[in-house]
């Protein structure tokens, strides 16, 4: 089994009588990227203050990295780096002068911070305006800023909160470049964030939050199965749609659900990918295949199903 | 070895401090001392400052020389004068550093820490391996350090101003009582800092942080010394005329006036400029018999005629960074 560099037991934070984190247990292995996805004001941003050891959990354990953040924030804070939501620089300062500031609150040795800041800088492609005070910098700079900052002190584990937050698409998508290249060098990334489409891609597992619990985490594919109860969605279009065809598609295996769509053709939900099996059926039922599509579920929809689902139950709870 | 500790030991742990945690909380401090510093100095809000003290001196210690030519070779402490000699319209250099030092202490201090907040910095300094105290502590002392560096300036630069002047070096008496001068003017502005830095934990906003503290010293300046008139008459009320009822009255009123910081600086500065002052109390005329009022006090003397004002200029400060480090040590650190 991998090692987890994140581990949490019955992790709680409670504000008086309000539970922001309850119980919650994370486990984020070596290398991997996972994404806490989860609405505003569900607890994310507590549960990576704990994890920092900036707020002192009011239950349960945590470690990070083998250490423990309550006890060992200094540890803990050398090996990991974190880019807060809404990050923010020392606007005056250009940007090689606030990250100098960082260097040295981490003890870098000078000429050695120096040689790292460069890199840094260069890798995130600010290298040509380092010596812009960060005043002059667009919010995709300063993100990028904010990583950084983060890359300084060579983190063995890079936790994030809402990095994507107030990007437009092409911020975004270069940001989630930049992760991608972070996560090939076995960096470990906890991504938290509430805008789950743009995260999908690059998070190798993911956990839904939602009020301080966790409901269900793994892959994507393993999210889909659980809450969608298919992993896989196939569109199929005919040029005339009739009983025969929806009956033999029904009979495939693996096929959860076949829904008719507007007289074009179906919508199939299914287990696994039975293209080859499904214009066989189409075509032995008589019919005659147009086009055959398939899609992924996205992380929105597991999202929003998982949770009618849940609040479905609450309400079916009998009073 | 206890049975805890051994544990730790196995387990490859730290040796915990007395809060249990790791490493010395002054880790990274001199950083943070640097980063300050060099922003305090090179922020247009102090060169506006620095600007208005240097004016201040310039014009008083000018007009109190004008005053003093005259007196050359009859006084002994020509140079303190240089500081306490008031000339029509001007007050003395002194009555503007009381006014001057805590403005400069409240203007370094204000946005400490609502800035960081404000900047949303405060998250992402406090994320690198250090502790909340270094950050508090390494902001405070920036700030002293700046606010001595100014004020150790425009003390060479009256002194420089004197010595052209009045054409003669300071004996070194004066340059004793000088330096103690200079040392008790840093600590009333640490006090300030203290509050100032105090107010920007507190408050969220800049602005309220340096109104609070501005309503806090105008407080002292103006009401502080009204209010313990007042208190004293209420508490100590003179019923029946006599010489006991007078003096418990003005004893109470002395003792709650030295409750404000001004006070003490005030009467910090007496002492040390005026070597002719033996005691800020009330002087009974048995106390009188044998001194021969107007003989001036060795320094050390008048060190100890004003120790109790400096000790508790220190003490204050101390007091009141205690509370900041306590409130600051709690807050949610979140933007
Ligand atoms: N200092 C605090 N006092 C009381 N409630 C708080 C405090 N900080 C956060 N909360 C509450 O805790 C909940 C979780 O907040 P947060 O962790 O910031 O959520 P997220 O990051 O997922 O948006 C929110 O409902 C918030 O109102
Ligand atoms: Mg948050």
């Amino acid at each position: 089994m991998a090692d987890l560099v994140i581990e949490t037991q019955e992790l709680t934070k409670r504000y008086g009588d309000f539970t922001a984190v309850d119980r919650l247990d994370l486990k984020v292995r070596s290398g991997e990227v996972f994404g806490l996805l989860g609405p505003n004001g569900s607890g994310k941003t507590t549960t990576i203050l704990m994890l920092l050891g900036l707020t002192e959990p009011t239950a349960g354990r945590v470690q990070v990295l083998g250490f423990d953040p309550a006890r060992q924030p200094l540890s803990v804070k050398s090996r990991v780096g974190y880019m807060p939501d809404s990050i923010g620089f020392y606007d005056e300062l250009t940007a090689r002068e606030n990250l100098i500031y960082i260097a040295k609150l981490n003890g870098i040795p000078r000429k050695e911070a120096y040689r790292r800041i460069d890199q840094a800088l260069e890798r995130v492609g600010l290298g040509d305006v380092a010596e812009r005070p960060v005043r002059t910098f667009s919010r995709g700079m300063r993100q990028r800023l904010g990583v950084a900052d983060v890359l300084i002190k060579e983190p063995e584990l890079i936790i994030m909160d809402e990095p994507t937050q107030g990007l437009d698409p092409a911020g975004a998508r270069e940001f989630l470049e930049l992760i991608q290249g972070l996560k090939e060098e076995r960096i470990s990334i906890l991504l938290a964030s509430h805008l789950l489409h743009q995260v999908q891609a690059v998070c190798d597992r993911v956990g839904l939050f939602r009020s301080g619990k966790m409901f269900v985490e793994g892959t994507v594919p393993e999210l889909a199965r659980q809450v969608l109860g298919g992993a896989y969605r196939i569109q199929v279009h005919v040029v005339r749609p009739d009983e025969a065809i929806q009956q033999a598609l029904g009979r495939l295996p693996g096929v959860l659900r076949v829904t008719p769509r507007d007289g074009t053709g179906y919508e199939m939900e299914t287990r696994e990918d039975i293209r080859p099996q499904v214009a066989q059926a189409v075509v032995g039922a008589g019919g005659e295949l147009l086009t055959l599509e398939i899609e992924q579920p996205s992380l929105d929809e597991i999202y929003a199903r998982y949770f009618q689902q849940a609040e479905e139950e609450v309400e079916h709870v009998p009073a | 070895m206890s049975q805890l500790e051994a544990g730790m030991v196995r387990s490859g742990m730290a040796a915990p401090q007395a809060q249990g945690k790791e490493g010395s909380p002054w880790t990274g401090l001199w950083a943070v001392v640097g980063k300050e510093m060099a922003d305090h100095l090179t922020s247009i809000r102090m060169l506006i400052l620095e600007l208005l003290v240097v004016l201040t001196a310039a014009g008083t210690v000018y007009a109190a020389l004008q005053t003093l030519r005259s007196t050359v070779g009859q006084d002994r402490f020509l140079f303190l004068r240089l500081f306490t000699t008031a000339r029509e319209p001007l007050p003395a250099f002194v009555g503007f550093l009381g006014l001057l030092v805590p403005l400069i202490a409240i203007a370094l201090a204000f946005d400490s820490v609502n800035g960081e907040f404000n900047r949303r910095t405060l998250s992402r300094v406090l994320a690198q391996p250090i502790y909340r105290d270094a950050l508090l502590m390494g902001k405070f002392l920036a700030s002293f350090f700046t606010l001595a560096l100014v004020l150790t300036v425009i003390w060479l630069l009256i002194i420089g101003m004197g010595v052209i002047g009045l054409g003669l070096p300071p004996g070194g008496e004066e340059v004793g009582r000088m330096l103690w001068f200079l040392v008790a003017t840093i600590f009333y502005g640490g006090i300030w800092l203290a509050v100032a830095l105090l107010f920007s934990i507190l408050f969220r906003q800049p602005a309220t942080a340096a109104l609070g503290s501005i309503a806090v010293w105008l407080f002292f300046t103006i009401f502080w010394g009204i209010l313990a008139q007042l208190l004293a008459r209420t508490l100590r009320p003179i019923r029946y005329g006599f010489v006991e009822e007078v003096l418990a009255q003005a004893r109470l009123e002395l003792a709650l006036s030295r409750i404000s910081p001004n006070t003490l600086y005030t009467e910090a500065t007496i002492g040390l400029l005026s070597p002719s002052v033996r005691s800020f109390g009330i002087i009974l005329p048995e106390q009188l018999q044998g001194i021969l009022l107007g003989t001036p006090l060795p320094l050390t003397q008048s060190l100890l005629l004003i120790w109790p004002q400096l000790t508790g200029l220190i003490a204050a400060t101390l007091l009141l960074f205690a509370l900041g480090y306590v409130l600051f040590q709690r807050q949610e650190i979140r933007a």
